[in-house]
This record gives C-alpha cells, structure tokens and sequence, in this order.
C-alpha cells in the first residue's frame, strides 16, 4: 500500500456493528485524515472526523460519491443478516448482493482506490456436521448447499474476487467474521442469548465460537492499516456448548424438537422478538467452529477476549436492553440516540 | 494387561484360602463362590445387613461397581456444581475432559472388564506423550471396538491418555450419539481434523476399513478390508508421526451380522442395516451385544519420518505403506484369535 498521508477512507454501513465502531476507531488515528461514512440511517453517535453521506449502495449514486470524495480505501461492512433493516429478505438479498457489485463496480472504475476491505461471514462454510471441526479458509466445503444470508455472503465474495481479480494493484482483504457478541451489540447471536428461556433442538449441541465486538472492530483495523491481502476468518479463541452457554448464561434451556424449533423460530420472528434468519437454524444443531491461525500469524490478529470470556462479558456488562425487557428503561444505545439528535444534522449529499 | 490380569486372579485365589466360602445359596440355587467375610459366614453379598465392607476390595461385578460409587459420591457435589454453572473447558474440537473421565469412561467400564474381559497387550508401546497415529481393524457393526480400544488407552496405560478417534460423518449427524461422539474426543474423519490433533500432541485413532469394516458380514470375520484410500499413510507422513498397528479381536462376535437389509437401509440412508442372530427380531433387546471375549494388542510404532519432505504426494509410496501396515494387523489379528482361544469362554 503506498503510504499516502492522510488517508481517506470510505467506510459502508457505517451506522451499524462495524461500520460504526470502526468509524469511532478511526477518530484517534492520525494516519485517516477523513472517514467517508455511507449508510441509510444517520450514525448514532457524532464524528468529528466523519463526513456522512445518505445514500443507497445499490445505486449508481455510489460511483459519483467515490469519484467526488476521492477516498483510497473502501470499507465494505454493509453485508447484514438482519431482513428487517430492508424490510424483508428480498430487501436484504438486494442490499447485500447487488449493493456489493454495484459498490465493486464503482470501486473498479475509481483509480485512487488502492485498498478494499469486505466484511463477509463465518457463515459461508455452513453448518454441517461432516465439515473439519476447525475450518480454515482454504477449506473447499463439501458442495455445501447455502442459503440466505451464507448465499448472499459467498455471492459478495465471488463478486469481490472477480474484482482483485480485475484490479490487481488494489490490496484486497474479505474477513469472515463468527458471530459477533459483547456488551454493546445487538445481533442475532446475543438475541437468541437473551430469550429468557434458550430454545435448543433436542438431542443436539453444537460448539459455539463468539467473537467479541472489539476484536471485531480491531480485526477491521488491522486489515485496513496492514498490507495483508487475501481471505481471514476471525473468530475468538476457545468454544463453548450451547449447553454451557446457557448455563454460564443462567437461563434455562429448552429443548425442542428439531421441527417445532423451525416453526417457533418463525413465531419468535414474526412477532420481532428475534431476528435469527431461520437459514442459520442448522447453527444451532452441529455449529461452526473457525481456525484462526491465518489471521494471526499474517494479520497480527490477537484476539483479547476468547469465546468464554466473551460471554461473561456479554452477561455481566451488557447495556443493550433485553430482547423483552421494558422499553421504557434507558440504556446506552438509546441514550447516544438522544444525544445524536440533539447535534445538527450531518451532511448529506 | 497381561500382568495386571494375573495380580488379579492370584489376589482372589489367595482370598479363598484365606477364608472359608460363604454359606449362603445364590438365586440358582448353586452355593455361593464369594469368599466369606471375617467373622461372618456369609459374603458381603448375601451378609444379612447391608454395612458396607470397610476392607473396600473388590469381590464381584456388584461390589465393584458399589466402591465405585462410592468413589465418586466424594467429589461428585462439586462436579456437579461445576457442571451447572457451565465452569468447565472443551477443547476446540470440543473435548469435554471432566465429562468424559468422570460420566462416560465410567459407563464403559462394566463393559470393558466384566462383559467383554478385555485383555490388552503392549500398551506401553504408546509414547506417554506426543503424537501418534492409531491405526486399528473394524468391526462389529457399531464403533463399540472404537469406544473399547479408548477406554483401553484412558485405562492401562500409564499416563492415561485420550485417543481422539476420527468417526464418520453420519456419527455427528445423529442426535444424542453426535454431541456425546464429540464430548468422549472424537472428531469428523478428514484430513484437516486429524493433522490439526496431531499437530497439538494428541494420539489419534484411525479406522481406515471404515464402513467396509463394520458393515462386513459374519462370514468375512477378522478379514481386513480395503484400507481406504490410503489418507491416514498421507496423513502420517505429512504430520512425521509414529504409525501404531491395533489389531482388536472381539468385536465381531458381539455384533455377529449374518445379514443385511440393504433395502432398508436404503430407505433411511444408512450404509447398510444389519441383521443379528438377535437384531432385529428381540426389538431394543437385540442391540445388547453377545458377551465375545475380547484382546486388544497394540503393535510396535512404525516410524515415519524417515521419508522425504514430499512423501506424502507420492501414491505408490502411499498405497506401499498402506498395504504393509494392513498386513502387519492382518498378522496380529491372526496372532491374538490364537491367543484369545474360545470367543465366548
């Protein structure tokens, strides 16, 4: 990467998971001389240094935001599991996909971008029973069928190979992230954690792997300030059962048979208590555990919290309201939206 | 162990002089063969009141499962404390050590000694540490000779190591049998699992006849199969790790498959159905398996790390390798039915 000081950088989804916490990293690094950040929503919290930009990845918009910003580095972390952000799977399919290839279009065309990184998932192996029990990320899998968001993942790597590819000069890293837990976020994992009683499928237990929401923030960063390129799974240290999550969790567990489970899944769902996609289902029966060692040894990647840890973390210190918890009762996210809205406005173009 | 078993038979020959037999007659109406206790007539068996023996020795199956109950009781509240509160470590193949050494071990211990009276042979030639590669026949219909010959290693040998034995996919697709395949420390049959245990010191059991060994018919007994496609030779090679030739005797009388409903089996996707003198006309009763005596022997390590960087990309040096250490067991095997004598008695 030719060290061109300050760097700028375009972030994707910049008001969520990682987007946001990466955003909010690259405040203290002197080397960023501006955070582009593009989403849909206004970011939660102020940015000094961010420049915030209303706009839809699947439009050609996109192309005239690299051209004007004339950013060297993309951060692509926009790929979500969460329908309900897009109002349904069709929505969510569109975003993540066609978003992807309308972002890596612009990016080819855009000459000053020297660096992509993408934010894929753990989920593009599947969960299958006869998969390594440490998967690495050369692992061909076993012509896995995916579905969902693991489709749309794969299909968003495909797209951005077919672009490290075309643009050999750009150094391109995706990170497969495990799922993400810790006391601020909210994603599937920690919804399904905090259901006051765990539903399981009876009979099984699958290895959990966590990673921590630090460690995923400072995975992001490595990959962009390093000169790695190529593919890195990223996951904590260590696993736990399903059963002895929920038991350092201290909630009950119940076990259902695997075909109730599918449809309390879809009751769980529709009524917005969760939003597990029924496509990661087969998570819960036999897991997904990912071999590190790449990210490590090439990466410099050291997680802080192992996937124990993660958990207590998550247990002990968690600020985000309960799944079912009163609504009425402040916490953190919803206190840095108060103090959001009472700042003026960000830019929009 | 050869030693051990003789200990053992000279422990209880010496009781019986010692003291008279005890006078009690047994539900068969043969007297009783216990010895009596001291000044009693009677053995701890039929002792009209049930104090416990403060001596603690083992007499028969019975008393030997009470000491170990009585064993456990003593650390078995903080287990279980431990166990609730979810304060214990899997490894990240999701070995459950505590689990495995305090729940299921001791399941397969009636099995191991009392049942199929395993005898085993040459267990110190397993290193006390570092990696080796176990590479042992199959049969039997179920793994039971994969649980055995780990139990075996947990038990005799000095160090008690574990044998992360490599199972096959339909094992973990199963539920219940799946996630305790993998709390008892066996893993997914491919290549990456095997390399990444033996990279970390583990011994590894391998089963390379796999469904060809446990789903073969009574008539091919104690006849090896075709040992795979050779992955556990490229496998060794690759890791430079000891090769360990099991021969296991007994399995295939306790599970005798004189036949297989390949239609069946068919149906529900299994490898094969099979059918027993019992199974599957006693219904659940037909999976108990025959009381076949059983020898497990453990054969001298075969290096290999005497071959070049590349060996493991060389098929021929492969299947060479692969056909030696099959016909080293296939002698064993020989050996050891000599040995063992009677399948039953």
């Amino acid at each position: 990467m030719p060290d061109q000081h300050p760097r700028k950088v375009l972030i994707t989804g910049v008001s969520h998971l990682f987007g946001l916490r990466l955003a909010k990293r690259l405040e203290a690094d002197d080397d960023v001389g501006s955070v582009i950040g593009v989403d849909l929503q206004e970011p939660a919290i102020p940015m000094k240094k961010l420049d915030f930009v209303r706009a839809d990845i699947r439009s050609p918009l996109i192309a005239r935001v690299l051209e004007s910003t004339e950013v060297d580095t993309i951060v692509h972390t926009n790929i979500t599991s969460s329908p309900r952000t897009f109002g349904g799977r069709s929505g969510m399919k569109e975003n993540n996909v066609l978003g992807t290839l309308q972002l890596l279009a612009a990016a080819q065309r855009a000459q000053r971008v020297k660096k992509v990184v993408m934010r894929s998932s753990a989920a593009v192996y599947g969960s299958e029973p006869g998969e390594p029990s440490i998967i690495p990320e050369d692992h061909a899998g076993k012509a896995v069928h995916l579905t969902g968001y693991a489709k749309d993942c794969a299909e968003a790597e495909t797209y951005a190979r077919d672009f490290g590819r075309r643009r050999p000069d750009v150094e391109l890293v995706i990170l497969r992230t495990q799922n993400v837990a810790g006391p601020t976020v909210r994603t599937s994992i920690t919804d399904y954690l905090s259901l006051p009683i765990v539903p399981s499928a009876l009979g099984f237990d699958p290895r959990l792997q966590l990673l921590h929401e630090e460690d995923a923030v400072d995975a992001l960063y490595l990959a962009l300030t390093g000169d790695q390129r190529g593919i890195f799974n990223i996951a904590a240290e260590g696993v736990v059962y399903l059963s002895q999550a929920t038991r350092l969790l201290r909630r009950p567990e119940l076990p259902l048979v695997p075909f109730t489970a599918r449809f309390a899944a879809g009751l769980l769902r529709r009524f917005g208590i969760i939003d597990f996609p029924t496509d990661q289902l087969k998570l819960l029966l036999y897991g997904r555990v990912l071999d590190i060692r790449r990210a490590r040894e090439q990466l410099g990647f050291t997680p802080r919290y192992t996937t124990k840890q993660t958990l207590l973390d998550f247990r002990d210190h968690r600020s985000v309201e309960d799944v079912t918890g009163d609504p009425s009762r402040p916490t953190w996210e919803r206190d840095l939206k108060r103090l959001a809205a009472e700042r003026p406005t960000g830019e929009t173009v | 162990m050869g030693e051990a078993e003789i200990i053992r038979m000279s422990d209880r020959a010496s009781r019986a002089e010692e003291g008279d037999r005890c006078k009690a007659t047994t539900s068969s109406g043969r007297p009783c063969r216990n010895t009596a206790v001291p000044g009693s007539p009677y053995c701890r068996l039929h002792a009209p009141d049930d104090a416990p023996d403060p001596s603690g020795k083992a007499g028969s199956p019975i008393d030997a499962a009470r000491d170990m109950a009585g064993d456990a009781v003593s650390g078995f509240g903080a287990f279980l404390q431990r166990r609730f509160r979810g304060d214990y470590e899997v490894d990240d193949f999701g070995y459950d050590r505590e689990l495995s050494r305090n729940v299921l071990l001791p399941l397969g211990r009636p099995l191991y000694e009392n049942y199929f009276r395993i005898r085993t042979l040459g267990i110190t030639r397993i290193p006390s540490e570092g990696p080796a590669l176990l590479v042992a026949n199959h049969s039997g219909t179920v793994a039971l000779d994969a649980v055995m010959m780990s139990y075996a290693v947990a038990h005799e040998h000095p160090s008690e190591r574990v044998v992360r034995s490599v199972a096959a996919d339909l094992v973990f697709t199963l539920p219940v049998l799946g996630p305790m395949a993998r709390k008892a420390g066996n893993v997914v049959a491919c290549d990456e699992d095997a390399l990444e245990l033996l990279r970390r010191g583990e011994l590894v059991g391998v089963f390379p006849e796999g469904y060809k060994g446990v789903g073969k018919g009574w008539h091919e007994r104690y006849r090896l199969q075709r040992f795979g496609r050779g992955g556990f030779i490229e496998t060794a090679l690759r890791a430079r790790v000891p090769i360990i030739p099991v021969s296991i005797v007994g399995a295939e009388e306790a599970y005798p498959m004189i036949g297989d409903a390949r239609f069946i089996a068919r149906a529900f996707g299994f490898p094969y159905f099979p059918i027993t003198p019992t199974f599957p006309w006693l219904g659940p009763l037909g999976l108990v398996p025959f009381p076949s005596k059983w020898v497990i022997e453990f054969g001298e390590p075969i290096p290999m790390d005497g071959y070049p960087e590349d060996a493991a990309e060389d098929p021929m040096l492969v299947f060479d390798l692969s056909d030696s250490i099959r016909d080293t067991i296939q002698q064993m095997l020989y050996r050891n039915l000599k040995i063992r004598g009677s399948a039953f008695i």
